[in-house]
């Protein structure tokens, strides 16, 4: 499992991308590989606003369902359109094409509730007992 | 070990309707039109008629009947070899009960002539539930749900109207991590907020861990028994005391009533609504997805929230009763899948009381056979004496790069079908066995063994489990293709 | 004892418990706590032999009457229509009716292929993109359809054709229980819904407008003004067809547009049987199809390329998702859903349109017979396709109880549902009556009304 050391994570398996007030958000490697191959995800539109740790959007295996949970809240001001069409890039290049939404970032101070990558790798390490 | 069951056979290729026969063919007789036939845009505005059905077969009989023949012959069945589907209950479904369906008195009545006519489908309805009530304890029974699921909601509507009735706002059920989907489909159907229970490690329900959760909120606990691990709850009669004494209601799953049959009754348990799967415990055939019927049974104090309509018995008539005031209404057209109810109704009296009590013993007797003879190949996570069904898991095999998926499909190459697999989801990969009662003796060794052999090869040669089944007309379908490109549906291409 | 379903013999028995290492079956009852224990022998009747089964079963039957032993003009909802034999012996092949749902595609290839076969069936004849493997029945399917429109509108209101069967109305109004509130009832004027009224009442909380086509009446509704006045205000129509025969003749909802289309499908080659087993329907446009409740059955190819299907997008169901289903269905009607295919591929492209066009004309020939009967007079003009209403000159309970003396089951009194109708009789007609069937039934109603 990889899990890049610039990123920011949160304890549901988002990882987060920070760049000024800019927010890359995508679900990691460990999730990707706990669901599944990927067959559908569900992502809000530009300009939708999105609540730390509330759902915005769903992630689908043949046989399981997971909601996706913000990070941050803030606007969404991009979203990876063609992903719905090529959900196998969320299994194949979890931090790279398979990103989901930019949140333009209200809080900065939010960025303190969510984990380092050692932190999230010692959380993933817990979370399989 | 003896030769196993499956082995290879000529079975054919065939084609989807749409992609043969010919225009101009045609496989119907009707009769010839004997009144007058004015243009049919006397009869009807030409914008409300329709052109030709696009693409609507067009094919004879005897390729009617050769389309459904060859693709019956890729069918697993019961009347083809064991089918120990956890949960499901696949047991033999006796023939006379397809006759008795057949009968023109019952296949051809019409559910909307008059009660009058009609004595025969009603009291056979009436006699049934009474069977029912007597089997499970409970006082008033509806048959008219269609299916489990459809019972279930039955019954959560009716706890609601009860609470309502007795003006007691409640917004939770709670429901057990083992059970089944429906469970909390049913209850959020309801508009229920559903509160996941905890088995915990025994396998069974604790009632110190259900009082910790229950408060005035709760309308109702969700329980399945036996439960899904195919372990009794042995706290269920503590269980009911808690949450009766809040004043919340307890509502049975009976898809496992099989191993009670004539053993013990729900209601004696504190259960104030249970339902009941036909299509499980009362051998009406699966139909290869249905058609079920889901009779619901409640206590006295839940009766006049039956839904409408209810059967009625004054002297020796019968009538279908509509004028229930507080009843939930109706959940479907008509009074029930009457088709199924015959059959189940002809199984109970085949069998009478001392069979049915059989029946509960010999599906016992099977699944604890099943257990103790694959213990020693796989790992039973509840060592347990089980009830209808065994749950196992592939902790053993998995070492080997062999998973529950795996094992399953080998099954097919025995001709075995693979039990319920991944469910219940509190045990890792498992593997659900419920033998039922009509296996032989020699059929349940049949299973034993290539359960056994699996595991042999998954230690020796996992690739032949890795690469099952062998044997089927088609190796393993691409379940991610068909959902990421859904094709639901021919077009001409 | 030992009865001829269980195979065990006593040795067996006992074979199997020296296995388990158990002394005897009580044993292994050990978990159950002796209050919850059955004392007393059961109640039920019984044991019976086969032949003492089928003599009290016969028994029963025969205290019914059915759609041969009476002349029956009897539908609303439920319709007597001939089945071609192979019906039966299709469906009746037990590798169909003894199989589980096909959740092990590897050997359940003949039930998906069927359930892919049907589905599509359903869309060419509703014109619609995808439809479900079945519901329970007409009037749960409609249930369904309001629940998805709520999801899919994310508003409240359904909007109901008073002229859709009352017994559907009764089964959404208990789906929806707690949202009574939400449900409007729409009135028809000449029997068919009032496009007018509808018009001036919905409004932007409307979830769906639900209408029937024939409807209860036998009224054709014209569809396409109506899905015209629920899209304008953002809401969807939902077309319900409970004699699914017409839609050989009518245009397709689909065609209309319609958003969804729903119904019962008894009609393709499903018995009678008191009212059940039956064929819930159900299809929609492809935008929604996450939003949609059942089962679904797809395509895709095996290990080798080969074509094959399977249960597919299934995290819309109970057992995935568990409250948060789009449905609680589970079992549903395969086999009902088998035998529509069967019945529509006998019947295929120019049988359906026939046996249509047949139910038509003679409902027509009796419609204008039993109009104009001396005193009779037909309750509306709206186009009808194998039912209408008769306004009688008597009240239509003591008609009937008369006629079923000549062993004639007249039509249905609709006065027990709408009671501003009263006297009404609606009568069914379909291609199993024969000119002279309807003659008699002219006879006995001119000789009785005017008495």
């Amino acid at each position: 499992m990889h899990y890049p050391p610039e990123l920011k994570y949160t304890t549901e398996h988002e990882w987060a991308r920070v760049q000024g007030n800019r927010v890359t958000v995508g679900i990691t490697d460990y999730a990707q590989d706990a669901l599944g191959d990927v067959v559908y995800v569900e992502l809000p539109q530009p300009g939708a606003r999105v609540i730390q740790g509330q759902p915005f959007g769903v992630v689908e295996s043949v046989k399981s369902v997971s909601d996706l949970f913000a990070p941050v809240s803030g606007t969404v001001t991009e979203v990876n359109t063609p992903l719905p069409n090529n959900p196998d890039l969320i299994n194949r290049e979890p931090y790279g094409q398979g990103w989901m939404i930019v949140v333009e970032m209200e809080d900065p101070s939010q960025l303190g509730h969510l984990f380092t990558a050692q932190q999230y790798e010692r959380h993933v390490q817990e979370f399989q007992g | 070990m003896a030769e196993p069951l499956g082995t290879t056979g000529l079975i054919f290729n065939e084609p989807l309707l749409f992609e043969q026969g010919a225009p101009g063919r045609r496989g119907y007789s009707l009769p010839a039109c004997d009144v007058e036939a004015p243009p049919l845009d006397q009869l009807l505005p030409s914008h409300l008629v329709r052109k030709e059905i696009e693409d609507f077969p067009e094919v004879s009989e005897v390729e009617v009947v050769r389309h459904f023949t060859r693709m019956s012959q890729w069918n697993f069945a019961i009347d083809v070899g064991p089918y120990p589907l956890g949960s499901c209950t696949m047991k033999y479904n006796p023939k006379v009960n397809e006759e008795a369906a057949r009968i023109p008195g019952f296949a051809l009545a019409h559910p909307g002539q008059p009660d009058a006519l009609s004595q025969g489908a009603l009291r056979l309805m009436h006699e049934l539930e009474r069977f029912l009530a007597d089997i499970s304890g409970m006082d008033a029974v509806t048959l008219q749900p269609a299916a489990g699921a459809h019972g279930e909601l039955a019954g959560m509507l009716m706890i609601r109207a009860y609470h309502i009735a007795s003006d007691s706002v409640r917004t939770k059920v709670l429901v057990p991590d083992t059970a089944h989907g429906t469970n909390p489909a049913s209850a959020a159907l309801c508009g229920y907020k559903v509160v996941p229970i905890p088995t915990g490690e025994r396998g069974y329900l604790r009632a110190e861990r259900v009082a910790s959760l229950v408060d005035d909120e709760v309308a109702a606990i969700m329980v399945t028994n036996p439960n899904t691990l195919g372990l009794f709850e042995e706290e269920i009669g503590e269980i009911a005391q808690v949450v009766h004494a809040r004043g919340g209601l307890v509502y049975c799953d009976g898809a496992n009533l099989n191993a009670l049959l004539g053993i013990a009754r729900p209601r004696s348990m504190g259960i104030d609504v249970l339902h009941f799967n036909l299509h499980k415990t009362f051998s009406t055939p699966h139909g290869g997805g249905g058609p079920g019927a889901g009779p619901v049974g409640v206590t006295r104090a839940l009766a006049a929230f039956l839904p409408v309509p209810v059967i009625v018995k004054e002297g020796e008539r019968f009538r279908q009763d509509y004028d229930r005031p507080r009843s939930i209404g109706r959940l479907r057209a008509f009074c029930g899948n009457f088709g199924m109810l015959v059959r189940a109704y002809s199984y109970i009296l085949a069998y009478g009381p001392a069979g049915l009590r059989e029946v509960a013993e010999t599906a016992v007797l099977n699944a604890n056979y099943l257990k103790e003879r694959l213990k020693p190949y796989y790992h039973l996570p509840y060592d347990r004496p089980c009830m209808h069904e065994c749950v196992f898991t592939d902790r053993r095999q998995g070492q080997h790069g062999v998973h529950t998926l795996d094992i399953a499909k080998r099954l097919m190459d025995f001709g075995i079908h693979p039990p319920t697999i991944y469910f219940p989801l509190v045990v890792q990969a498992a593997l659900m066995i419920e033998p039922t009662e009509t296996e032989s003796r020699e059929e349940l060794d049949r299973i034993v063994e290539a359960f056994i052999r699996i595991a042999r090869e998954a230690e020796v040669e996992p690739a032949t489990v890795l690469e099952a089944p062998h044997h089927p007309k088609l190796s393993r379908l691409d379940e991610v293709r068909a959902a990421r490109q859904p094709r639901l549906r021919w077009r001409r291409g | 004892m030992t009865h001829r379903y269980i195979p065990h013999s006593e040795g067996d028995r006992q074979a199997l418990l020296e296995a388990i290492g158990c002394s005897s079956v009580e044993e292994l009852f050990a978990t159950i706590p002796a209050p919850f224990r059955v004392r007393e022998p059961l109640q039920v009747g019984g044991p019976l032999s086969e032949a003492e089964l089928l003599a009290h079963l016969e028994g029963l039957a025969a205290a019914n009457a059915q759609v041969r032993s009476h002349t029956s003009f009897l539908g609303a909802g439920a319709y007597d229509h001939f089945i071609p034999s192979l019906v039966r012996h299709l469906a009746g092949r037990a590798e169909f009716y003894t199989a589980y749902t096909p959740y092990q595609p590897e050997i359940s290839q003949g039930t998906l292929q069927a359930i892919f076969e049907f589905q599509t069936l359903i869309c060419q004849l509703t014109g619609m993109d995808v439809a479900n493997a079945s519901l329970y029945d007409g009037a749960s399917a409609t249930a369904e359809a309001a629940l998805m429109a709520r999801r899919v509108t994310r508003r409240r209101k359904v909007f109901l054709a008073r002229s859709l069967h009352p017994e559907y109305r009764q089964v959404v109004a208990t789906y929806l229980a707690g949202a009574a509130g939400d449900l409007v009832e729409v009135p028809f004027r000449d029997g068919v819904t009032d496009g007018d009224w509808l018009e001036g009442h919905v409004d932007g909380e409307t979830a769906c407008v639900i209408v029937q086509s024939p409807n209860v009446f036998g009224g054709v509704e014209d569809l396409a003004p109506l899905a015209d006045v629920a899209h304008r205000q953002g809401a969807l129509l939902v077309a319900i067809v409970a004699e699914p025969i017409s839609l050989g003749l009518l245009r397709p909802p689909g065609e209309q547009g319609a958003d969804i289309v729903a119904g019962e499908g008894q009609g393709f080659g499903i018995p009678l049987s008191f009212g059940g087993p039956y064929l819930g329907f159900f299809a929609t446009r492809d935008a929604h199809v996450r939003a949609m409740p059942g089962r679904l059955v797809g395509e895709t190819v095996d290990r080798e390329g080969r074509r094959g299907y399977v249960l597919t997008m299934a995290t819309r169901e109970q057992h995935i998702r568990r409250e948060q289903a789009t449905s609680n269905i589970c079992t549903n009607e395969g086999l009902c859903a088998l035998m529509a295919a069967i019945y529509l591929a006998t019947m295929g492209k120019e049988g359906l349109r026939e046996v249509a066009r047949l139910n038509l004309n003679k409902a027509a020939y009796t419609r204008d017979r039993l109009g104009a009967l001396p005193g009779f007079r037909l309750k509306f003009r709206a186009p009808t396709f194998n039912e209408f209403v008769l306004e009688p000159p008597a009240p239509p309970a003591r008609l009937l109880e008369r006629l079923e003396a000549e062993r004639i089951l007249g039509g249905v009194d609709l006065g027990r549902w709408y009671p501003e109708l009263r006297p009404a009789l609606l009568v069914c007609v379909t291609e199993t009556h024969a000119r002279a069937d309807i003659d008699r039934l002219a006879e006995a109603l001119g000789r009785l009304g005017r008495a």
